[in-house]
């Protein structure tokens, strides 16, 4: 942690400004089927998850792979159509208005993608690949999409743009290939951005740069940001709240700097534990890990779906009733039984071991 | 990219060589269809009498002279009208009687004997027929009457190979040509020769009105004709080798391009779609790929057209579910993984926009080489057809001049130009279309390269 030192933006109160988007009681379940037809069941992957998005907040989902931080970010795109719950847009159900209020929807949103030279159509030139969002939200005059082109390309620091307009991606650099991502995502003016673990594919040298300038275009054009990722070490760059997922399931919502200096559930403890700092001390450190793989998402376990691999877990308690969200801190919400007031006692060793973190 | 993938390909030398064929070919078509008219090529290919009567039957094509020692003959046509060598004398005898001579004379250097001499007499008259005394002379000065005929309707066509007297005014052995009879130095050998030098054909004509006119037309049928040679019915296989190149290439074109594009087209909308869409697709094919297409298009030759542009259309809609489909779909399925895609569907791409745009694409590469080397499959396809008796009733193409050569024993008779000039245009397309597409799949896959 010592390496990232920045702070998130913090222009006014995240929960002051008004709400962009939100989350409520989300399912995405996949149908899995028997012989090609009848029902075999669900893989629940994003199962009753609820926040609110502020407008220019920038929040963080973090989770191991498979843990269903993918899946939000497709129905939040819009890709997905979730099983049950609502993603409300400015007040208004996306999938509510038919094909035209989906468009619109998505005219509305950026999105910036994992791989970027999987994300590049390979056989389009730099230039029609930022053409493409602009034809299809009826900009008709080709100076104009030109002029946007080059416009966002300044802004991405793709400059001079002319030297860029005709190239193809096989011949960018991973962050070059990357910035035309981003200034795909940003042709259009969107409020919000979805940001899928943006740098984990660059090269380390080039990775805070690209985090630097989507910070920097965040806070220029007061964006709302959503960056998924599994790295807690490059969350602090650009965002203000946490959300911490496991299993389907979000266990920890916290402002940034409360969830990183005081996790509260166990499963974000184990996580930060696990990251891994360039320092020689840790080739000698045995790190502990929480024993076991994540559930299937199919038959997830009852209750707290982390208490098969918890060594806090409450018998009678934990695997049989789903935990409700503690205000454990200020800012801060845990899924975790640990925090009721019922169970001050079964908590002092996880306090214990959360000291030892601090 | 275009330019770079050609600048590429012509460093193979088998697809310049494959390019220099089908570059040919295609010259070959636009001169065809430019020179000789689609309509025109039909009335001569469905011509008979009037149109090729004064062509050898079954002849071989001229150039063959060039390599053998023993030149046959070129058919000699003269007619009364001519100026070079015929002289004409017309007279009065009396009130009631004009002669009419015309001498034909011509030169026959060839070590063969031609065909068969025929000369046809057309007369216009009042009322009495004229009269017509043939005589033949040899270069040696040996005459022979002919015949004495009237000119009975206007018109009468004499041929020497049909007059059984003339064969035994000359005591020539049963069997023996009269032809022979006429050229040769000594009709009775067992092997004989044509006399070299100048013949004559002496033609005395008596008139009986003043209006009446005799016209007549000398033709000596040689053995060779043309750069292509003739069939059993006369015609100039020329026209039909240079009409089945564009044929050929329109069909072989056209029905690759229909079932590659077709097909791809289907795969990426059943991939895109998904679900029972692309189910149903798959079934289509699995069923479609156990039928046999040449069965089916013989059916449809026998009990209802053999066009071959309907055949065209049963054979684009037989293969468009075809072993293609499962290929493609191979591919798309991999495309359609593609981050881009998501992206693509993310910023708001219809589903249309997404598989002209961002699937298609991408199969082009391997597509191109695979539709190259299609074209002549479908080329042997026509001609397999045509052999099987289902060509087409009125175009002229490579493989009805096939067809007809084996339906009148070509092979048998010693007539293989008449097999071997289709099948050669045939093969060198096969050839030029495969070199070029090999080439260009090693340029567009260019992992195939280190094999």
């Amino acid at each position: 942690m010592t390496t990232m030192t920045q702070t998130a933006p913090q222009a006014a109160p995240a929960s002051e400004r008004p709400v962009l988007l939100s989350v409520r009681h989300l399912k995405v379940w996949y149908e899995l089927r028997k012989w090609g037809f009848g029902l075999a069941g669900y893989v629940k992957a994003v199962d009753d998850v609820s926040f609110d998005l502020h407008e220019g907040e920038a929040i963080a989902i973090v989770g191991e792979s498979g843990c269903g931080k993918s899946s939000l970010m497709k129905a939040i795109l819009g890709l997905v159509p979730p099983h049950d719950g609502q993603i409300l847009y400015q007040g208004q159900d996306i999938f509510a208005g038919g094909r035209a209020g989906l468009r619109w929807y998505r005219s509305q949103v950026g999105y910036v993608q994992q791989d970027p030279f999987g994300a590049l159509p390979p056989f389009m030139s730099v230039r029609r690949i930022l053409e493409e969002p602009l034809i299809l939200v009826g900009v008709k005059d080709r100076d104009e999409r030109l002029a946007r082109i080059r416009a966002v390309m300044e802004e991405v620091k793709l400059s001079p743009p002319e030297d860029f307009l005709n190239k193809f991606p096989h011949m960018l650099s991973g962050g070059q290939q990357q910035r035309v991502v981003i200034a795909r995502a940003m042709i259009r003016n969107p409020k919000l951005m979805v940001a899928d673990e943006p740098v984990s594919m660059l090269d380390a040298s080039v990775r805070v740069e690209i985090l630097k300038l989507l910070r920097q275009i965040q806070e220029e054009h007061n964006l709302a940001v959503i960056y998924i990722t599994h790295d807690l070490s490059t969350v602090r760059y650009f965002s203000e709240r946490i959300f911490v997922m496991y299993a389907g399931k979000v266990i920890e919502k916290a402002s940034t700097d409360e969830l990183l200096w005081h996790p509260q559930h166990p499963y974000t403890l184990a996580l930060l534990n696990a990251i891994s700092d360039p320092d020689a001390a840790n080739a000698r450190k045995l790190r502990e890990v929480p024993p076991g793989e994540p559930p299937s998402l199919v038959t997830p376990p009852p209750g707290c779906r982390f208490h098969p691999r918890c060594k806090y877990a409450i018998e009678g308690e934990c695997d049989v009733n789903v935990p409700p969200e503690f205000p454990t801190r200020p800012q801060h919400l845990t899924a975790c039984w640990l925090y009721d007031e019922r169970y001050a006692q079964q908590r002092q060793a996880l306090e214990a071991d959360l000291g030892d973190l601090a | 990219m275009l330019r770079g993938a050609f600048k590429e390909l012509v460093r193979y030398p088998s697809a310049l060589a494959g390019l220099v064929v089908i570059i040919f070919l295609v010259a070959v078509s636009i001169y065809t269809v430019i020179t000789i008219p689609y309509e025109e090529a039909i009335r001569l290919w469905r011509g008979g009498e009037e149109i090729w009567g004064d062509v050898p039957k079954l002849a071989a094509p001229a150039w063959f002279n060039n390599f053998t020692a023993k030149k046959r003959p070129l058919t000699i046509k003269m007619t009364s009208d001519d100026e070079a060598g015929v002289e004409r004398k017309q007279a009065q005898v009396s009130d009631a009687l004009w002669t009419d001579d015309v001498v034909y004379s011509f030169d026959y250097p060839y070590d063969d004997f031609p065909q068969e001499i025929a000369v046809t007499l057309l007369a216009q008259v009042r009322e009495k027929a004229p009269y017509v005394s043939l005589i033949w002379v040899k270069p040696d000065g040996t005459e022979v009457r002919l015949a004495d005929m009237a000119v009975e309707g206007g018109k009468r066509v004499y041929r020497v190979s049909q007059d059984e007297k003339l064969g035994r005014k000359l005591k020539l052995p049963e069997n023996v040509n009269p032809v022979v009879g006429l050229f040769a130095e000594d009709p009775t050998a067992a092997e004989p020769v044509p006399m070299k030098g100048t013949y004559q054909v002496r033609l005395e004509g008596t008139l009986f009105e003043p209006e009446d006119t005799l016209q007549s037309k000398l033709v000596v049928y040689g053995t060779v004709y043309g750069w292509a040679g003739t069939d059993h019915l006369r015609r100039d296989l020329g026209i039909a080798l240079l009409w089945g190149t564009p044929v050929a290439l329109s069909f072989g074109l056209l029905a690759a391009m229909g079932t590659t594009v077709l097909t791809m087209l289907i795969a990426a909308i059943g991939v895109w779609y998904g679900g029972w869409v692309d189910a149903l697709i798959q079934r289509i094919t699995e069923v479609n790929l156990v039928l046999p297409v040449l069965p089916i298009l013989i059916m449809i030759g026998v009990f209802y057209t053999r066009s071959l542009w309907a055949m065209l259309g049963v054979i684009i809609l037989l293969s468009i579910f075809g072993a293609g489909i499962k290929t493609n779909r191979a591919i798309f399925l991999q495309v359609k993984a593609q981050p881009y895609i998501e992206a693509a569907k993310a910023y708001g791409a219809s589903d249309w926009r997404i598989i002209f745009f961002y699937m298609v694409p991408r199969i082009i590469p391997t597509i191109i080489p695979s539709l190259v080397t299609l074209i002549p499959s479908f080329v042997f396809l026509e001609a397999s057809l045509a052999v099987l008796g289902l060509g087409d009733p009125v175009l002229p193409t490579w493989g009805k001049v096939i067809d007809d050569a084996r339906a009148n024993g070509a092979l048998y008779q010693g007539l293989y130009y008449w097999v071997l000039e289709p099948s050669f245009l045939l093969m060198i397309t096969g050839i030029g279309f495969a070199m070029l597409g090999f080439s260009l799949d090693r340029v567009f896959n260019p992992r195939l390269r280190e094999l």
